[in-house]
């Protein structure tokens, strides 16, 4: 019918939603000066990545950052995990308002509660340490996961934990050779969801680490940016830096969630 | 079941998560409570204040940050939901119509959200700096040069329009997959009786999309309300030019940590415990009135 305009449309705008991130990609190969010189440019030599990596401290607030987003998945992942088990398969008393109870904080701004966060860790002797993050982050991704775990276990087949405990397998057992092998296509799920906000994540470091040597991405690159104001190539090599281990994930992770499901369907 | 026969041990799984999520979410939310009815000297709790620290919220030189904040606030829910969803649905529509390269349009158009806020907000200070940035560059000799993020008066819209575009494939994604579950015999049938393409939009698919609008409208409140990262990319703590773009995040955070302040505890405590109510309210509300008949 009219067929062609809206294709025009479409890819007229996927053109206009990737431009930006091409003209940071091109731009980070660029030496400033002839950034300043023509905005737009084709590539020259890696020397920004070089000088952001060693010069600024990329290379520590990318170690930081890993570890922190890590150690945050999966320890958020493990305690979901357990929880979620009773949760969706077993009747107990005050089931259904410890699930509402963990499922609540999907809609809380969780944010909002820092300044007491803020003392609580003080208290512990965990602000300004990667520890005291962990901690914040896991707690934090406990609604989302428990919530997707819940529902997959849910929907596991009954005669799993009668055969299991008929084989004299007790709750524990269960859980380990039973359910955990099955669940792992969710398991991917909920941690390739966790990591891209726990990278991404600005608010409670600037709040909760001082230290530049222990400094996460998010904050590191808002020093970064002071510190480089006038040197246009670097920045947009941080920029690139910052963004590069989400695409990674993005394609890893595809594979892997693909993988995880044909794995659950051949059993 | 195995679970059921051991009625404790239900317990004792939940135990890890409840202690972690009661200790560092439920925990500090219900304390900020408290710490707003106390009047602070430093960290130091000075004794009880009743309302008193709410009032200074209302007390004229806090109110004259807390209402262009809170209207900031709420221009980018507005602009969000007239500029970004709307594109996100027209997006979708017209994607249902397209066969070949479905994937790799949704994929190109959800990109941007995948990046850091703040990534994105640095980016398009460099791309629309007035001296030096691509934009203004290539706008220039149409004539259509702009101060953007510089001038108090195009600088919300500017943030409006980049919001848009990081976000725009998310609203596209959710009204793509509702469209997709949409039987497409009610849209012949509709023809058959010689309705009229746009019609068939207004009154057969418009209808059947509410339940994804009222899940879209949300989302965009909640994130609306809830901006920092890009902002504080754009424009800084106070939301520069003359906070043009300061929105109710910054203004706690430079309440709680920036205020220097004796009472910073208090203000902030009750500003953090009024956005608390403003924002989990209003999306209560939000729920109530949009599923009503979704």
């Amino acid at each position: 019918m009219r067929a062609l305009p809206i294709k025009v449309l479409l890819w007229g705008y996927a053109a206009f939603s990737m431009a930006p991130l091409l003209v940071m990609v091109l731009s980070s190969l660029r030496p400033t000066s002839e950034i300043f010189d023509r905005p737009l440019g084709w590539p020259t030599g890696l020397g920004n990545y070089a000088k952001a990596w060693t010069q600024a401290s990329f290379s520590t607030y990318v170690v930081n950052s890993a570890v922190v987003v890590v150690c945050s998945v999966l320890l958020g992942a493990a305690v979901s995990l357990l929880a979620a088990y009773p949760l969706g398969r077993a009747a107990f008393r005050g089931r259904g308002l410890f699930a509402a109870y963990f499922v609540s904080g999907m809609t809380l701004p969780a944010h909002l509660g820092v300044l007491p966060l803020f003392y609580l860790l003080q208290s512990m002797g965990l602000v300004d340490s990667p520890a005291g993050l962990v901690l914040v982050y896991a707690a934090g991704s406990v609604p989302f996961n428990v919530f997707v775990l819940t529902a997959f276990f849910r929907q596991l087949p009954h005669e799993l934990d009668e055969a299991a405990a008929l084989d004299g397998a007790g709750p524990l057992a269960t859980f380990w050779h039973v359910m955990l092998p099955l669940v792992r296509p969710a398991l991917a799920t909920v941690v390739v969801f966790q990591f891209v906000p726990i990278w991404n994540d600005f608010f409670y470091p600037l709040i909760l680490m001082r230290d530049e040597s222990k400094l996460t991405l998010p904050v590191g690159l808002t020093h970064f940016f002071g510190q480089f104001q006038n040197d246009w190539g670097t920045l947009f090599a941080g920029l690139v830096m910052t963004t590069i281990p989400l695409v990674v994930l993005f394609v890893l992770a595809t594979r892997h969630i693909v993988a995880g499901l044909t794995a659950g369907m051949n059993r | 079941m195995a679970l059921g026969a051991r009625r404790g041990s239900s317990y004792l799984f939940l135990i890890p998560a409840f202690l972690l999520y009661s200790a560092f979410v439920i925990y500090p939310l219900f304390t900020g409570l408290s710490y707003s009815f106390f009047s602070w000297k430093g960290t130091l709790r000075a004794g009880f204040a009743g309302w008193d620290n709410y009032a200074g919220l209302l007390a004229g030189p806090f109110l004259d940050q807390l209402l262009p904040a809170l209207g900031h606030n709420a221009l980018l829910f507005v602009g969000t939901m007239l500029v970004q969803n709307t594109l996100g649905l027209a997006f979708a529509v017209a994607l249902s119509r397209v066969r070949r390269g479905k994937r790799a349009l949704q994929t190109m158009f959800a990109l941007p959200y995948l990046v850091n806020p703040l990534v994105i907000g640095y980016l398009w200070t460099l791309l629309l700096s007035p001296a030096f940035g691509p934009v203004n560059a290539l706008l220039e000799p149409l004539g259509l040069a702009m101060p953007w993020l510089g001038d108090p008066d195009t600088a919300l819209p500017t943030v409006i329009l980049i919001t848009t575009w990081q976000w725009v494939g998310f609203p596209m994604l959710l009204f793509s997959a509702a469209l997709g579950g949409i039987p497409p015999e009610y849209a012949e049938a509709a023809r058959t009786d010689g309705a009229s393409s746009w019609q068939v939009f207004l009154r057969i698919t418009l209808p059947l999309l509410k339940p994804a609008m009222a899940t879209v409208t949300i989302l965009s409140f909640i994130g609306s309300m809830g901006t920092f990262a890009l902002v504080y990319a754009l424009g800084g703590s106070n939301g520069a030019p003359a906070g043009a773009t300061d929105v109710l995040g910054l203004l706690f955070y430079r309440t709680a940590f920036a205020s220097g302040d004796v009472n910073a505890i208090g203000t902030s405590s009750a500003l953090a415990v009024f956005m608390f109510t403003f924002i989990f309210g209003s999306t209560l509300l939000l729920e109530r009135v949009l599923r009503r008949r979704a």
